[in-house]
């Protein structure tokens, strides 16, 4: 089945994992700007990184027809140093208006810290200020629900966002609820150990329905698979689920929400 | 969340044929890392907070109302809604120290 994965650090994955997933049926790639598993020791790093996902990335994807784009920022792993951030959220700007930036992310929070929420706000400000679209990173494990509280009534405490245009990533059981309610897009990530199972997902899609919900491998530099959507298809089918509900989840939602940016285009061969 | 019955769309009894041996692997693993637990070296650090929220989300597994993968999420959340001042440690480690609050 054809799929698009909103969520994967390509540059932390070799050549192979792109041939397995354009075997699998991936059409599209769109890679968050994230934490290296070390912190950068300037802002000089992330304009290399920055190169690397605007340059470089998509001309490794193309070689397998597979669509790539990204997303920009500063991590919230690194968001606590207050001074880096300011450093690296004045460069961004000079390359929101390439071809292949969707917009800003993966921005959120990582311990919950009050200097994380600063540069948060700042890069939601950014967003706005340059009309762009929205990909949210929530803490991981016992910080996820305090962090996705905290980054959801920022997000309403600020009249100028549209809940729509924001997908709100790596919920579980205990955060869905509060994303879909407020409007936003939700991301379930399909990560070993940390965030949720195949299994899981396509329970929660049963009890929340398919309407605003996408799956995500979030592949990285820590155990992961960037086949994970084919695994996940493969779980709603063994349950019996139509293909015309499994091809909503990992095909039309994410066309629906990524086409609010008009920069956004499938390969020319399936249109 | 909808717990209704009929928002799976296999019976139970397919459920039962389908997912049974995969989920006793899993609890046998459990029962396997609490037996290791007990056979581990320097047993005084048995009272750590990540235990004491595991055991908790035991009692949770053995309740009979749904909604048990929220409940255990919960267990293991940090319940507090204020920011931190600052970075205590880079990486979350999986359980709140509830305890801690109330050793305070
Ligand atoms: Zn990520």
């Amino acid at each position: 089945m054809e799929y698009i994965e909103m969520h994967t650090h390509m540059v932390s994955r070799t050549t192979d994992d792109y041939y397995q997933m354009a075997l699998t049926g991936c059409v599209a790639i769109t890679e968050p700007a994230f934490w290296a598993g070390f912190d950068r020791t300037s802002a000089d790093g992330f304009d290399t990184y920055f190169q690397q996902l605007t340059e470089y990335e998509p001309k490794r994807a193309a070689k397998y027809g597979i669509q790539y784009y990204t997303w920009l920022c500063l991590n919230p792993k690194e968001g606590e140093d207050r001074n880096l951030a300011q450093e690296v959220l004045w460069r961004i700007p000079k390359y929101l208006d390439h071809p292949t930036v969707l917009g800003i992310g993966e921005i959120g929070l990582n311990r919950v810290t009050r200097n994380e929420l600063k540069t948060f706000e700042e890069h939601v400000a950014l967003a706005i200020q340059h009309n762009q679209l929205i990909l949210i990173h929530t803490p991981h494990l016992e910080d996820k629900y305090k962090g996705t509280a905290i980054i959801v009534d920022t997000l309403l405490s600020d009249a100028r966002i549209d809940p729509q245009r924001v997908l709100i990533d790596h919920a579980e059981e205990h955060t869905i609820g509060m994303n879909l309610e407020k409007g936003f897009w939700t991301g379930i990530t399909l990560y070993p150990q940390t965030k949720a199972s195949p299994q899981r997902a396509a329970d929660m899609i049963e009890m929340y329905g398919p309407e605003r919900i996408c799956v995500n491998s979030a592949s990285d530099w820590g155990p992961s698979t960037p086949v994970a959507i084919p695994q996940f298809v493969m779980e709603m089918r063994r349950r019996g689920h139509s293909d015309d509900l499994i091809r909503k989840i990992v095909y039309e939602n994410p066309i629906e929400f990524l086409s609010q940016s008009p920069k956004f285009q499938l390969p020319r061969r399936i249109r | 969340m909808d717990f209704q019955p009929g928002t799976c769309p296999m019976t139970v009894q397919q459920l039962m044929d389908e997912y049974f041996i995969e989920n006793r692997a899993k609890l046998l693993d459990i029962a396997a890392f609490l037996d290791r637990l007990d056979r581990g070296m320097n047993q005084s650090s048995s009272g750590d907070f990540r235990l004491k929220a595991f055991r908790e989300a035991l009692q949770v597994l053995c309740s009979k109302k749904p909604g048990r993968v929220k409940q255990i999420q919960m267990v293991f959340s940090d319940p507090t809604e204020e920011p931190l001042e600052k970075l205590d440690q880079k990486s979350a480690c999986g359980a709140y120290d509830r305890w801690k609050l109330e050793e305070q």
